[in-house]
């Protein structure tokens, strides 16, 4: 049931109604066959655990040749956008796909934050400013981080505290913005801010793209548990222009819950990588460890864990893949198969790196194998975007009316 | 990969849609919907009907009476028939000696019981499990000596559903005692009207009849009723294990099942607000739900697996243990919902009491099926055995 064997195969699904029916066509394209390829060798040869460990501890935190390599060499970071743009026409499932990926060797770079979410805004609203960000974005020379949470907010998009006050042609920003991810090496933040109402109310949110040394942004960084840089960022009186505003001043929520699905789900196909290779690697470590003179993995007691942490590993892929290809739907329909899908993988993600480190037994409580750091990633996944708990209840208030 | 709207397959959905509105028995609707036991005759009857059709294996290969309709309009087809409601067929024929036999069968064996199988003429059972050969079934003593043109069988199968309408057996027996477990079964077909077999009820935890036990005593059975060489019925089994896994995620039923617990907890009284605002019990609902979809995309991948050349496989161990885990959570999730009216045994009634029913009607079978259905955790290979099947032909260990 690897993704690669699922070829030419329409399957149908409905629930009910006639013109409900939903045709599946679970193939790849070569196109996207060679983009997993491509990029699954070239991680191999530069994303081994130790290479990472140096990127980590290195001053940046990063190595910042992968990301243009990923960009200039492999063209990586255009898959997603259309050729207009310099893209390879892509959408969604390639976006999907490279996450996956990079989850496999627990990558650092910041795609979901420049290319899923920057680049899922800015495609959204189209324009001149899509023009001229875009083509930067391919080609590797703009990192862009994702400024939305408030230490007050918890999950909730729309209940935001930072202003964005009207200034002649452009905005002034005022407020705290909490664990930023990439900040620290953007070039560009995305920034949800209040352009009217309160609390959380729908009404008044809106979505800025800014340049990040714009003066009054002030940034304090720091390292995450899952070996990214982020940072808390404050907007002290921070004078935008007026064209940094994407889409409707003060109806950016749609759009703002539209990007994040979308970061969701590619969260959930990175989610799937990274517990793939917990499963594999507790797999490979229960045949070379041995006690009581065999194998561990000869243990029913132990094989039995190894099988149900299999079945989570399938069983996210299967969501992951319903969620991808639902991301276009009507809103409502998309965030019910994003919250499914999310809900899941959260507690498959959970439940595949804490069997995982069990299986490896105190080696596997240490930094020492890469198994620890997958299970870090894993851990930090389940609550990106919204907890396993954050999305039943969203999926209940969509489907499960009183 | 993409998701998109397609003419034909809605056309062919409509097209079978209609079919059951218009032709599944009234009379046999009115007996599930009052929540009685099924008769050999309320089966039969809508077996007969898709006979008639021609839609009755939709499986099987053309030349042998299948409907040659693709992967899609199949999978349309358990949908339209779970979605109606419709009371399944029985798979012991369709499902399971049918396909061995087309597969492992002579011309002769071929004529003269597919017609049966597919006409619902022969009502067939299964004979597998013995008293000492549950999981392993390989270690079966049942036994059959050859004397001349016959096997003369002996011995006691157990759980055998519904052998008490059966026309037809397919037996596994041992004909050699000396050789590996494995290696010295025959698939035999026995008639059921044979003296020395003798078919005694078992009664389940719901008060069903559905199970036997059979017995065998000196039992004559015809040489030319084996199925396949002398001593590799193993072989037959195996794919008929295979066989019976697939489908076994049982997604569409299921989700008619989720449907009927809103709808039960949009019924029921929790204090003043309906049982579907409770948070927990709303929860349940949402997690099976979501774990159902999760069920229908690992299945459908696996189907898409299986279209691009592979059969099916040992993943399809997934299928099982996943979909008898959420069959099993519906029965639980329902019993739960109907709060004190779980208790009433409507067996326990005397004839013609039940004129007026104790409490709602969705009621009646709740705590007997949660009962009954604790068995899809234990037959077609415990979901044990399904974890080590996965463990050895999947990962490896």
């Amino acid at each position: 049931m690897r993704n690669v064997d699922i070829k030419m195969l329409k399957q149908v699904q409905h629930d009910g109604p006639l013109d409900r029916i939903i045709i599946m066509d679970f193939s790849y394209t070569e196109t996207q066959d060679m983009i997993r390829e491509t990029l699954s060798r070239f991680l191999a040869d530069t994303y081994d655990f130790d290479s990472r460990n140096k990127m980590i501890s290195s001053g940046s935190g990063r190595d910042p040749g992968i990301w243009k390599a990923l960009a200039q060499d492999l063209g990586m970071l255009g898959a997603s956008f259309s050729e207009e743009h310099g893209g390879l026409g892509g959408g969604h499932l390639e976006n999907a796909l490279i996450m996956e990926e990079l989850g496999k060797v627990i990558a650092i770079e910041p795609y979901l934050q420049t290319v899923v979410l920057g680049g899922g805004a800015l495609k959204a609203v189209g324009g001149a400013i899509a023009d001229a960000v875009i083509p930067e974005i391919i080609g590797g020379n703009v990192i862009i981080a994702f400024a939305y949470a408030e230490p007050q907010g918890r999950y909730n998009l729309a209940n935001i505290r930072t202003t964005a006050k009207k200034d002649g042609a452009g905005y002034v920003l005022n407020g705290h913005k909490g664990v930023v991810y990439a900040a620290p090496w953007a070039t560009h933040l995305l920034v949800t801010a209040r352009t009217g109402g309160s609390g959380s109310e729908a009404n008044g949110v809106s979505l800025f793209l800014i340049d990040a040394n714009t003066a009054g942004i002030v940034r304090r960084d720091y390292p995450t548990v899952d070996g990214f840089q982020a940072s808390e960022v404050y907007f002290e009186n921070v004078a935008i222009p007026g064209d940094a505003l994407l889409g409707d001043e003060g109806a950016g929520l749609p759009l703002i819950e539209r990007i994040v699905d979308e970061a969701t789900v590619a969260v959930c196909a990175e989610a799937c990588g990274v517990t793939a290779k917990l499963h594999s690697g507790t797999l490979e470590y229960a045949r070379q460890r041995n006690q009581f003179g065999q194998p561990i993995s000869r243990f029913q007691v132990l094989q039995h864990r190894m099988v149900d942490m299999f079945m989570e590993v399938e069983q996210s892929k299967s969501m992951t893949t319903m969620a991808t290809l639902k991301l276009d739907l009507p809103a409502a329909e998309r965030m019910a198969a994003v919250s499914a899908c999310k809900a899941k993988v959260s507690r498959a993600a959970k439940f595949v790196g804490q069997s995982a480190i069990q299986t490896h037994g105190g080696i596997g409580i240490t930094q020492e194998l890469a198994i620890g750091h997958f299970f870090k990633r894993a851990t930090m996944i389940e609550s990106q975007f919204g907890s396993a708990d954050h999305h039943y209840e969203r999926f209940e208030r969509l489907t499960l009316a009183d | 990969m993409q998701l998109e709207f397609s003419p034909e397959e809605i056309a062919f959905q409509k097209e079978v849609r209609t079919f059951i509105a218009e032709n599944y028995p009234e009379n046999l609707r009115s007996v599930q919907d009052e929540g009685h036991d099924l008769s050999k005759e309320d089966f039969l009857s809508w077996h007969r009907i898709l006979a008639k059709k021609g839609w009755i294996a939709p499986a099987w290969p053309v030349e042998y009476g299948g409907t040659g309709w693709t992967a899609t309009q199949r999978f349309i087809w358990s949908e339209e028939l779970a979605a109606a409601d419709c009371v399944g067929t029985m798979p012991f024929g369709l499902s399971m000696v049918g396909p061995v036999i087309y597969t492992f069968g002579t011309p002769e064996q071929k004529a003269r019981f597919l017609p049966g199988i597919l006409s619902g003429d022969d009502w067939w059972c299964q004979g597998y499990s013995e008293p000492g050969a549950g999981s392993d079934l390989a270690s079966l003593r049942t036994k059959a000596v050859r004397d001349g043109d016959h096997y003369v069988v002996n011995g006691q199968k157990t759980w055998t559903t519904m052998a008490q309408h059966a026309d037809w057996g397919f037996f596994l027996v041992r004909t050699d005692s000396d050789a590996k477990a494995q290696e010295g079964i025959s698939f035999l077909l026995i008639d059921m009207k044979t003296p020395g077999v003798t078919v005694r009820p078992i009664i389940t935890l719901g008060g069903e009849h559905e199970v036997n036990e059979v017995w065998l005593e000196d039992v004559r059975v015809p040489v030319e009723n084996r199925v396949y060489e002398e001593n590799k019925g193993w072989t037959c089994a195996k794919f008929l294990l295979a066989h019976e896994r697939t489908g076994i995620a049982a997604v569409a039923r299921s989700k008619r099942g989720v449907e009927k617990i809103k709808a039960i907890a949009r019924t029921e009284q929790d204090g003043d607000l309906p049982l579907i605002a409770n948070p927990f019990f709303k929860r349940k609902i949402s997690e099976l739900e979501i774990d159902l979809t999760a069920l229908e995309f690992t299945e459908l991948r696996s189907l898409a697996g299986e279209a691009a050349g592979k059969g099916p496989g040992p993943e399809s161990s997934l299928l099982k243990i996943k979909g008898s885990e959420i069959q099993q959570r519906i029965t639980e999730l329902a019993l739960e919902a109907v709060g004190h009216y779980g208790a009433p045994y409507f067996r326990g009634f005397g004839e013609g009491d039940n004129e007026h029913p104790i409490g709602p009607d969705y009621a009646h079978r709740a705590a007997p099926t949660y009962f009954n259905t604790r068995k899809t955790t234990i037959y077609g290979g415990s979901n044990e055995i399904q974890r080590n099947i996965i463990a050895k032909m999947v990962l490896g260990i």
